[in-house]
């Protein structure tokens, strides 16, 4: 039946080369942990993918509940979590998430360090990959001050304080960031939620894509 | 009956299926809590209601009356004053309780507000109509009655519940 709506689809649009590009590329023999255990140190990678995509998952489904304001953000969260089936556990995978991928990330660059993949003509996938670990710190920020109790409000002030010790432009930064020069409120909720679940989202989507067609277009590093 | 011998897994077949299988109970693990967390709307159990006093029988005459009444709505986090209305008269010893919702489009509908159509419930947005005891009048929008209060009486104070159809 599948394979029927697949061929049908396939006469038509010839869509086989398509996920053959994609998904079918040789393994090489020292990434594979089948061949040596120790080769698993090369999963980081994707298990950081693997998180990124659950956080992505996770978080639109918190959305579905959540409201962006100082009102009622708290009660929204205090509801979905107590009230509503799973809400713990969907809560849950966002929160322990959101460190697990940080540990993933921290692994995947230890990896690619100290196997020295960073090296020439790698060095541009490496830069890429330091500019979405400041967007996944970024997104930690902000994604912290979402719950809107104590903890996050007086780790955001304390965010917003270190910004402002900036020379000369701190000031600017930081009300940039928080939406008024002197209240961590209203304005400071709405921005962080608005750069939490839609412009670093997107500017991780746009690195990831890039990061992975420069592994297709490089392979991976050779063994040590 | 399939023999014995064409039981064969190939070494590929055998991993396809074993990858296959632990995939998808990974992303069962995964979405299964989120799906469930999306429709716990449509599950959670509505309660029978409160009643709410709205006014005396004393009040009540024969004729449609509006009477608003308000009330503790709890929408998950956000807990608010309501304000709802009934159109109540008595039939007899009977008390009727109609809500003023158009069963066509869920405009409010008056008693008596039309000059061409006397004595009737009349719905401004499409002109929908209905008599006196919530029964639609045929060719008009509405397909069914006005929906009729649950109605109690305790020392001499109506109580309304919630509006349920007619048919």
């Amino acid at each position: 039946m599948l394979q029927r709506l697949y061929d049908w689809v396939d006469e038509r649009l010839d869509i086989t080369p398509i996920w053959r590009d994609v998904a079918d590329h040789e393994v090489p023999e020292h990434v594979n942990p089948a061949h040596h255990f120790s080769a698993f140190v090369y999963c980081f990678g994707g298990l950081t993918f693997f998180i990124i995509v659950i956080q992505f998952l996770s978080g639109m489904f918190l959305t579905m509940y959540y409201v962006p304001d100082i009102v009622n953000a708290y009660e929204s969260v205090k509801y979905l979590q107590g009230e509503v089936a799973f809400g713990m556990i969907v809560r849950g995978m966002h929160h322990w998430g959101a460190s697990l991928v940080i540990v993933m990330v921290f692994l995947h660059t230890l990896r690619v360090f100290f196997t020295g993949a960073y090296k020439k003509p790698r060095e541009l996938n490496w830069v890429v990959g330091v500019l979405m670990f400041f967007i996944l710190m970024g997104l930690g920020f902000t994604g912290y001050l979402l719950p809107w109790d104590m903890k996050a409000y007086f780790a955001t002030v304390v965010g917003l304080q270190m910004a402002e010790s900036v020379p000369i432009i701190g000031t600017l930064i930081k009300t940039l960031l928080s939406g008024d020069p002197e209240i961590v409120g209203a304005q400071t909720l709405t921005r962080f939620f608005a750069i939490h679940v839609f412009f670093l989202p997107a500017a991780l989507l746009g690195l990831m894509a890039v990061h992975f067609i420069m592994i297709r277009r490089q392979g991976i590093a050779g063994p040590l | 009956m399939v023999s014995e011998k064409d039981h064969n897994v190939s070494r590929r077949q055998f991993l396809t299926y074993t990858l296959t299988g632990v995939g998808g109970f990974m992303a069962a693990g995964v979405v299964l809590p989120m799906a469930r967390f999306a429709i716990d709307p449509v599950l959670q159990t509505t309660g029978e209601g409160d009643m709410h006093a709205v006014t005396e029988v004393s009040e009540l005459t024969d004729e449609p009356q509006r009477f608003d009444f308000s009330y503790e709505q709890e929408d998950a986090w956000y807990t608010s004053e309501t304000t709802n209305s009934a159109w109540i008269y008595l039939d007899g010893d009977d008390i009727v309780a109609l809500s003023p919702v158009c069963t066509h489009l869920g405009c409010t509908v008056n008693w008596n507000s039309n000059e061409n159509h006397p004595n009737e419930f009349f719905c401004p947005c499409h002109g929908g109509r209905f008599e006196k005891d919530g029964t639609n009048v045929a060719g008009t929008p509405p397909t069914e009655p006005l929906h009729r209060y649950k109605v109690e009486v305790r020392d001499g104070t109506v109580y309304l519940g919630k509006a349920e159809p007619q048919i």
